[in-house]
């Protein structure tokens, strides 16, 4: 099978769009990393993709509040062509910042709030896969999602945590302490196709069993690769 | 509606951390305030509809999360204190703003922003106004008052921006220090004199862009005119500049990694075949003293930009960070000076917030708590990058554009070269505000994206850091010349004289010499990543440097003289005599001892600051500053490897000013030993390590503080060339002084970094401090002895009158280190500690910690308990071993080992003469600071 057509969104600032890209790779993908002003400027780039991800870092420095600038130039540049792309059941996934701005321009429930604590906090994180979500990323899951977080504003909040977890779309919840405050543990979301996915987490940083802080003190150095999200939205993609 | 004013108050739904940050920032200070509210204030000037207004609301309010109103608050019984910006100081959110208003059609014509404070109803106001003034705001680049108030407006329409002649022919040497002081000029008198006879012999006088130019060019923090000064020493002896013998060192170590040493932006050296790696480390001192955030941010950003200018992508950036202690009554800490805890709260944010926003992972470092670092904090920042080899840039060639790329130029920083090389006194912090930078690590973001895979566009490159373009431009100018024009310089704002243009410190910017044929093909690049690129003039080939604003010539200067004008300082050195004498220690408690070792500050977690940088962004972070089964011990060296890279590179870091205080040519030594030590533990190769120094010092003019530093170069040439690890870049800080209001003068101790960057040829064999298996023995290399002098013990428990001698180095520590790394490699050590900071017993410690074992040790490497446990002897390694590998390590390493004893599953720590301690009371112990220690 030829690899997925896929593109990294970014916006100025976005940083972790390399760590994006090789994920991608190793799970199949042929990422190109596409600014969001050449997105609008080039909109096939969107169109002739089957997989997209709007990657983390700190878009216009996070400045009147995260991801709202990137979202508003995805939601004023390209209108509805995200949306028909999701329409089309195509996978979208927002790491981070990537899923602050997919809450900001509606595709996603909910909001990220600053965490608890105020202060930005990165470390590694464990990551249960809700068992009866309908998100395609995190489907068939079974094992726990080991990553490290890297945000100031990652506190999910939604006015319905339960009709969302009724929904399925609770796609991933933080195990043991909550990092940053987040209702219900909250991780992840999903749209209500499961074809939307956005996490704080960086699945991207844990792709080689290396990565892992103590891959060689008895954690499986494979069963929780934050690769398999990826895998399974490149699967995803090639049914599209 | 025209012009009208316009103003949303949004505040948080849920409680604001910032509010309660305020509240406890206050408490540790001392002051109650009780329930505290802090809501976020948009001005936004312009005839604006309801619709319009609609449209930026929804922009900036997030229903979920906040709420907002377009009422300005009235007078209420809570007392509220409302703070913006100065004018003239970078507003990201109102830049930000101004963008999305016009992707909105809202025909915003200005914005500012700001914050609000309300206090509990009866509190009292000026207690409030203290609240604000101590722990909330900061006056460098923020103003406040009580609720409402007005948004900044910057009105400069009125100021002179033309250059002025300054009469300086004729003046006596007396008026021309009157002059030197007027301006701030920082020369030494022989420096004003040379200025003189130099326009003398041009007959006319300089304008004031010259001379500041001049002074930018050869203030300390630019010439380095005390590494470079002719020295001799109080017995008469004359020596070589000191930085003719650190580079002297590195030429006659030959290492053949080196590709540049001592030149440009930063070092470079072979990381393996067509990889190159560019490593420099920067002091911010001054400016994280004033301004803690915005000083620590910039220094951050600006040796980014170093390792920018050495063409170079940038990887990975270190922090060592020297505070005062945060226990300190408010009472004590000097006027004009902020409190430690506001210092070390502003300078972590500021490196958190660049590292964070750029993307790079912020991975080594060290915090150092003293009474002498009170009002002169210690921010150093580092910088590593890799790039394809490649020959280095020749020029500037003749006709070759000079390009100015990034942010925009204001009123930031101006002289922030000369103020740095004065000694700070207790109005600096009022006069010094246009000193202080403001950082926009977005932009600098930016510039990386333009300059990675542009090496072939440009034939020179350099930041602009200290003295701005001047610094830049005049460097890149020499032995060429240029010519350019001030009025091609984009501007924040309208207003700046000519000077101020030339010496702005404003941030993110790079010079880069283009040939014309490649300037469409870098504005391509510029344009697609939203940067903005001005060609301001061309180098010329006839060796002057000439500027020009508004049709006149307002600096014409021969480079020459610009550079090398400059009368060589002559200095005399009083040579430290530091006791040769070893004295013991007496410890009654030793258990008690060492819980008070791990819970001294400098010894203690510091996972409250880690957990701030984002350390793993890239994923190459393989061996993280924090290790071990529950995250949470000490490593030593840090190793990146990007995730499919076989090979690494490691970074390790030394300092200690408290032997510094005792010994500072035995200090240097021990923190070279230190650095390397670091990097030797990790598995980097000891035959491809690279150092860098950064000295932070006390005034050089004062005969016995600049003996100290020589006494310290001698140091760093000797550690170096025992190990043949060569210096390949270095920047001192000098002047780190302060005159109290008491008339007092205040010295830090004198505090050298040494940074170790070394190659690891295969990271699967990398090694850590974790305790890895019960049964396994613990063996300790290299010899300990009766040093104590600046010892962690003496801090804990009180120096004697005669505190001896610091740790020496050990002669045989350099061939100790290669067969280490032989065993390593070959697979026989399970774990691998460093020996430093407490000695033993912490180093024992700290790997219990990380493995969640316990270790019982059998045989002390001294029969002198404090001595076996707490003295911090160089050169020494705990090695964890598998029993059956220990007659082959002992064979390669044919060396005096120690077998203390070994791993047990108990997870006890139990030392032979002192009661079992428990591992989680060690934890208990380490982590007793808390979060944020």
């Amino acid at each position: 099978m030829s690899a997925v057509p896929a593109i990294v969104v970014t916006g100025p600032g976005t940083n972790r769009d390399p760590d994006a890209v090789l994920a991608l790779e190793l799970a199949g993908a042929a990422p190109q990393v596409v600014t969001a002003a050449e997105l609008i400027a080039r909109p096939e780039l969107l169109t002739s993709s089957r997989l997209a991800l709007v990657a983390g870092g700190f878009s216009y420095g996070d400045s009147l509040g995260a991801g709202r600038m990137l979202a508003l130039d995805l939601e004023l540049g390209l209108g509805d062509a995200l949306r028909d792309f999701v329409a089309r059941g195509r996978p979208l996934i927002g790491i981070c910042n990537g899923f602050q701005v997919l809450t900001r321009t509606g595709l996603l429930p909910g909001a990220l709030g600053h965490n608890l604590d105020g202060r930005f906090d990165c470390r590694w994180v464990e990551l249960d896969p809700v068992p009866d979500s309908r998100c395609v990323w995190t489907h068939g899951l079974d094992q726990a999602v080991h990553c490290p977080i890297a945000h100031g504003e990652g506190r999910y909040v939604h006015p319905d945590p339960g009709a969302l977890a009724a929904a399925g779309q609770i796609a991933l919840r933080y195990r043991g302490p909550n990092p940053n405050g987040s209702v219900d543990h909250v991780a992840g979301v999903c749209d209500a196709s499961g074809r939307v996915l956005g996490l704080m987490p960086h699945p991207e940083n844990h792709v080689v069993a290396r990565q892992h802080p103590r891959h060689d003190r008895g954690v499986d150095p494979v069963a929780h690769l934050g690769l398999h999200l990826f895998r399974n939205g490149v699967l995803a993609a090639g049914e599209t | 509606m025209v012009g009208a004013r316009h103003r949303l108050t949004i505040s948080s739904i849920d409680p604001d951390p910032r509010a309660t940050a305020i509240s406890s920032a206050a408490a540790q200070l001392g002051v109650e305030i009780g329930h505290v509210e802090v809501s976020d204030i948009v001005f936004a000037l312009g005839a604006l509809s309801d619709e319009h207004l609609a449209a930026l609301e929804s922009l900036l309010v997030e229903p979920l999360l906040q709420t907002s109103t377009w009422e300005t608050p009235g007078p209420e019984a809570r007392h509220a204190i409302e703070i913006t910006l100065l004018p003239g100081v970078t507003d990201a959110g109102a830049t930000t703003l101004l963008t999305a208003a016009e992707r909105l059609h809202v025909p915003l014509d200005g914005a500012a922003t700001g914050r609000r404070i309300i206090f509990a109803a009866g509190t009292d106001p000026e207690l409030a106004e203290e609240v604000v003034r101590r722990v909330v705001a900061n006056p460098i680049i923020e103003r406040w008052g009580p609720a409402p108030v007005e948004p900044p407006t910057l009105d400069d329409t009125a100021r002179t921006t033309t250059a002025v002649t300054v009469p300086m022919r004729g003046l006596s040497a007396t008026e021309l220090g009157a002059l030197g002081e007027l301006r701030s000029l920082a020369l030494d008198p022989e420096e004003l004199l040379a200025v003189q006879a130099h326009f003398e012999a041009e007959g006319r006088d300089p304008t004031d862009v010259e001379l500041e130019t001049i002074a930018q060019t050869w203030s300390e923090h630019c010439a380095h005119k005390t590494f470079r000064a002719a020295l001799t020493t109080d017995d008469g002896i004359d020596r070589p500049p000191m930085l003719v013998a650190l580079r002297d060192c590195t030429d006659t170590i030959a290492a053949p990694f080196v590709r540049s040493a001592f030149v440009g932006n930063a070092g470079i050296v072979s990381y393996r075949d067509g990889i190159t790696v560019a490593l420099k480390a920067e002091t911010h001192n001054h400016p994280s003293a004033v301004e803690p955030f915005g000083g620590a941010n910039t220094g951050v950003g600006g040796v980014i930009r170093d390792v920018l200018g050495a063409a170079h992508r940038p990887v990975a950036v270190t922090d060592v960070l020297c505070f005062g202690p945060p226990d300190i009554s408010l009472a004590d800490v000097p006027d004009g000076s902020l409190h430690p805890r506001r210092i070390r709260e502003g300078v972590i944010d500021g490196v958190a917030d660049y590292g964070n926003k750029i993307g790079l992972p912020t991975v080594a470092g060290a915090i150092l708590y003293d009474p002498g670092f009170t009002t002169n904090p210690l921010v150093f920042a580092g910088c590593i990058g890799v790039a394809a080899e490649r020959d280095p840039h020749d020029g500037p060639g003749v006709g070759d554009r000079v390009v100015v790329l990034g942010g925009r130029t204001g009123r930031d920083g101006i002289r922030g070269a000369t103020f740095s090389s004065l000694t700070m006194d207790a109005t600096t912090g009022t006069v010094a505000g246009a000193s202080v930078q403001i950082g926009d690590p977005i932009t600098e973001k930016l510039l990386i994206d333009v300059l990675v895979g542009a090496e072939h566009l440009y034939s020179a490159i350099t930041d602009c850091g200290a003295g701005g373009l001047s610094s830049a431009v005049g460097e890149m100018a020499e032995g060429v010349g240029a010519d350019v024009e001030l009025d091609l310089v984009p501007l924040k704002y309208a207003g700046l004289e000519p000077w101020e243009i030339w010496l702005s410190e404003a941030q993110e910017r790079m010079v880069v010499a283009v040939p014309t044929g490649s300037l469409a093909e870098l504005q391509a690049r510029c344009d697609a990543a939203g940067v903005e690129m001005s060609d301001i003039g061309h180098f010329t080939g006839d060796q002057r440097l000439v500027v020009r604003s508004s049709g006149r010539t307002v600096l014409d200067l021969r480079t020459d003289f610009l550079h090398d004008g400059r009368p060589q300082r002559q200095m005399t050195a009083e040579m430290p005599t530091p006791s040769r004498t070893a004295t013991g220690r007496t410890v009654d408690d030793p258990r008690a001892v060492l819980l008070a070792l791990l819970a001294h500050r400098n010894i203690a977690s510091k996972a409250g600051t880690i957990h701030r940088y984002d350390h793993e962004i890239g994923g190459a972070t393989l061996v993280r500053p924090l290790v071990g089964v529950e995250g949470d011990a000490p490593a030593d060296g840090v190793l990146l490897a990007a995730p499919l890279e076989a090979q690494g590179l490691a970074i390790g870091i030394g300092v200690n000013p408290w032997y510094g205080l005792h010994d500072p040519e035995a200090m240097a030594r021990a923190v070279v030993d230190e650095a390397i030590r670091n990097v030797v533990a990790v598995g980097a190769d000891p035959d491809r390590v690279s150092l860098l120094d950064n000295f932070s010092w006390g005034d050089p003019r004062r005969p016995s503080t600049l003996g100290e530093l020589v006494a310290a170069v001698d140091g760093c040439c000797a550690g170096a060339a025992a190990h043949a690890a060569p210096f390949v870049s270095g920047k001192d800080s000098l002047n780190n002084e302060y005159t109290g209001s008491d008339g007092r003068r205040h010295a830090v101790p004198p505090t050298l970094v040494i940074t170790a960057v070394a190659h690891h040829p295969d990271v699967e064999r990398r090694i850590t401090p974790v305790l890895r298996r019960p049964g396994n023995v613990l063996v300790l290399l290299g010899a300990t002895a009766e040093e104590f002098a600046g010892s962690h013990l003496d801090l804990v428990l009180g120096e004697p009158d005669h505190p001896g001698i610091v740790p020496q180095s050990d002669p045989t520590a350099p061939v100790r280190y290669r067969r280490l790394h032989r065993v390593m490699m070959g697979g026989l050590v399970e774990a691998c500690h460093d020996v430093s900071e407490g000695g033993l017993a912490v180093a024992l410690a700290e790997m219990c910690i990380a493995g969640r074992l316990g270790v019982r040790v059998e045989v002390l490497p001294h029969p002198d308990l404090a001595v076996a446990l707490f003295a911090e002897s160089t050169g020494r390694f705990l090695l964890e071993v598998a029993p059956g590998d220990l007659p082959l390590l002992e064979d390669v390493l044919d060396d005096a080992i120690v077998v203390l004893g070994e791993v047990t599953d108990e997870p006890i720590l139990s030392i032979a003469g002192l009661a079992p301690i428990d591992v989680s009371e060690l934890v208990d112990a380490f982590t007793s600071h808390g979060a944020h220690p």
